[in-house]
């Protein structure tokens, strides 16, 4: 409809050629371009040029120098990258239960209520909104030993929790995933909320009528209900998990003795701190990969006939 | 423990109410003992940090405003915050306007491309482009954050965006269009005000989201008289945390009272907003 006003509009005025195909195409290209120029110098130039980078050694200041794959074959044998790849699967693992079960009962809990569901919603959602810096500080404190809640279970009879759980190395990658996913999981229950509050009442009332209770009504029509946004946010956990990085720096820094090490956080180390930016965006292009293969399982599952 | 969760043909949402009840202190429990905490003497936080203080002072604020000094980050995360905010309402917003109303060429390309874009990991290109910046001066230059953050914030922003524009019918455009307006006046005169609720829920997404960022922070700006306030924090915090409790929860909700404030005054927007640009990765 509107190119046909603006054809109607411009051919008597402006007969020329030139000039309609610079108000057709130039001006809509002008609109554009400032912010895509942007985008690729800082997005797209450098992801590009992070492969270059990656064959060479560098030390981030000086010329870079050609070693081809040597960077990734080093990866092959470095204990801390082995490590931080199953601690990135750890975190994988992690996300992709606690959270979503969190979100999915807290939401089905919630979409029958007539009072108060608008209220739930946003007072779960807080704790999304707040920077992790804060989110971390203050489980530092609650997850202090002997003053923090450890003390408190101390003094119910449970000593055995009373632990410094980011000091320890059995415990560090654990309690740095539970405080992400203090922020994280409200997040998922609204969209969760959402989803399930689109679908039809009316298949709530027949799985009555069919004597479902309510575990069954979950199963057969909650679930099915809110698949496609289950199925999404599941690929986006598996892509996410591979590049978590806030939670842990800010808890432990990878710490105790790289117990806690993830995969971002030896890219920071590297580029930052050893000043192996080579080495760094090898390992860049490795999450970047890794990721890439969870959307690709997607894919194929998808071509299989999942609707997805 | 089934029948309790699901009982038998019973409307009765008393379950649901306790178990979601539960989860509300779980979720904003924290934020009370924060509140507690910035409310004791630091003798009173080393001894116990999950209780109500024994004695109430306010002096932690203060102190914290100082320690933390907030005076000269607040100025610096709200330039950030700002011009991040402008920046990219301008600029995206043209390139949505473009999308979704001047049938711009290669509009599908664009999209694939901005869609591909916003699921790289940062960690991908973050190396490259700190060496960039700093060839280009722009490493401890606040410009050179913005510019950064327009860019990351570019594809969320345009998608929401475009698919509001999409909604509003070209009437009034074209009545513009026939009084003479040329583009430019059409987006800013005609669009702009009609889109404005889709303006407002990015403007408050993307100020959220630099109030809070973090790792680009921390890498680009490393002169202290540039830090953000979530990267003095940082900083404030192992220095402080595990000694002066008081200090740091304090400082902590200084930092927090507005985010909230502001979120549960506008949180339909807010909830919106984030939601879809979770979605869109």
């Amino acid at each position: 409809m509107g190119t046909l006003i603006k054809k109607d509009l411009s051919s008597p005025t402006r007969p020329k050629i030139t000039k309609q195909f610079f108000y057709r195409k130039v001006i809509p290209v002008l609109f554009v371009l400032p912010i895509l120029l942007i985008h690729m110098t800082v997005v797209l130039g450098p992801s590009i040029s992070s492969i270059y980078f990656s064959l060479t050694e560098w030390n981030g200041i000086g010329p870079a120098k050609f070693i081809g794959l040597a960077n990734f074959q080093k990866i092959t044998t470095d204990r801390q990258y082995i490590h931080a790849f199953q601690n990135n699967l750890i975190w994988l693992l992690f996300f992709l239960t606690i959270p979503i079960a969190m979100a999915l009962i807290a939401a089905s809990l919630i979409a029958p209520l007539k009072k108060g569901g608008l209220f739930f919603r946003a007072i779960l959602f807080i704790p999304y909104i707040l920077p992790s810096v804060i989110t971390a500080s203050i489980w530092k404190d609650l997850l202090h030993i002997d003053i923090g809640l450890g003390g408190v279970a101390a003094r119910l009879g449970m000593p055995f929790l009373n632990i410094a759980y980011f000091g320890r190395t059995d415990t560090a990658l654990l309690a740095a995933a539970f405080v992400d996913n203090w922020h994280w999981w409200g997040f998922l229950m609204v969209l969760f909320l959402t989803a399930m509050q689109s679908v039809p009442q009316e298949l709530y009332d027949a799985a009555k009528i069919d004597g479902a209770n309510r575990w069954n009504e979950f199963i057969h029509v909650t679930l099915p209900g809110i698949r496609p946004t289950l199925v999404f946010m599941l690929l986006m956990t598996g892509i996410w998990s591979f590049l978590a990085f806030d939670y842990v720096w800010i808890t432990t820094q990878g710490g105790p003795a790289g117990a806690s090490e993830l995969l971002s956080i030896l890219v920071f180390k590297n580029a930052f701190q050893r000043f192996n930016a080579g080495y760094a965006a090898a390992i860049g292009l490795t999450m970047s990969f890794f990721a890439g293969i969870i959307i690709g399982i997607f894919q194929i599952l998808r071509k299989r006939g999942w609707e997805i | 423990m089934m029948r309790f969760l699901f009982p038998r043909r019973t409307s009765s949402l008393v379950p649901n109410y306790i178990i979601v009840l539960l989860l509300v202190i779980f979720a904003i429990g924290p934020l009370v003992i924060l509140v507690f905490n910035s409310l004791k003497t630091p003798a009173d936080a080393g001894r116990n940090l999950i209780g109500f203080p024994r004695e109430i002072i306010l002096s932690n604020y203060p102190r914290a405003w100082v320690v933390g000094q907030f005076g000269k980050t607040l100025p610096n995360t709200l330039i950030l915050v700002a011009g991040t905010v402008v920046a990219t309402l301008i600029l995206s917003g043209m390139a949505a306007y473009s999308i979704a109303k001047l049938n711009l060429p290669g509009s599908g390309i664009l999209t694939m491309y901005m869609l591909i874009s916003s699921s790289l990991p940062i960690q991908l290109f973050l190396v490259p482009l700190f060496f960039l910046w700093r060839k280009l001066g722009l490493v401890n230059n606040l410009l050179g954050l913005i510019i950064i953050y327009v860019a990351t914030n570019a594809p969320f922003s345009i998608f929401l965006l475009r698919s509001y524009m999409i909604q509003i019918p070209s009437d009034f455009e074209d009545a513009a269009r026939v009084d003479g307006a040329g583009e430019w006046d059409v987006f800013q005169r005609v669009v702009v005000p009609l889109a404005w609720p889709a303006f407002l829920t990015v403007g408050l997404v993307v100020g959220l989201s630099v109030w809070n960022e973090y790792l680009l922070a921390t890498v680009f700006l490393t002169k202290q008289e540039l830090f953000t306030v979530v990267t003095s924090y940082y900083n404030f915090s192992t220095a402080y945390g595990g000694r002066d409790w008081g200090l740091t929860s304090a400082g902590a909700v200084m930092m927090i009272f507005p985010l909230v404030v502001l979120f549960l005054l506008m949180q339909r927007r807010f909830i919106e907003g984030l939601t879809q640009g979770g979605l869109k990765g």
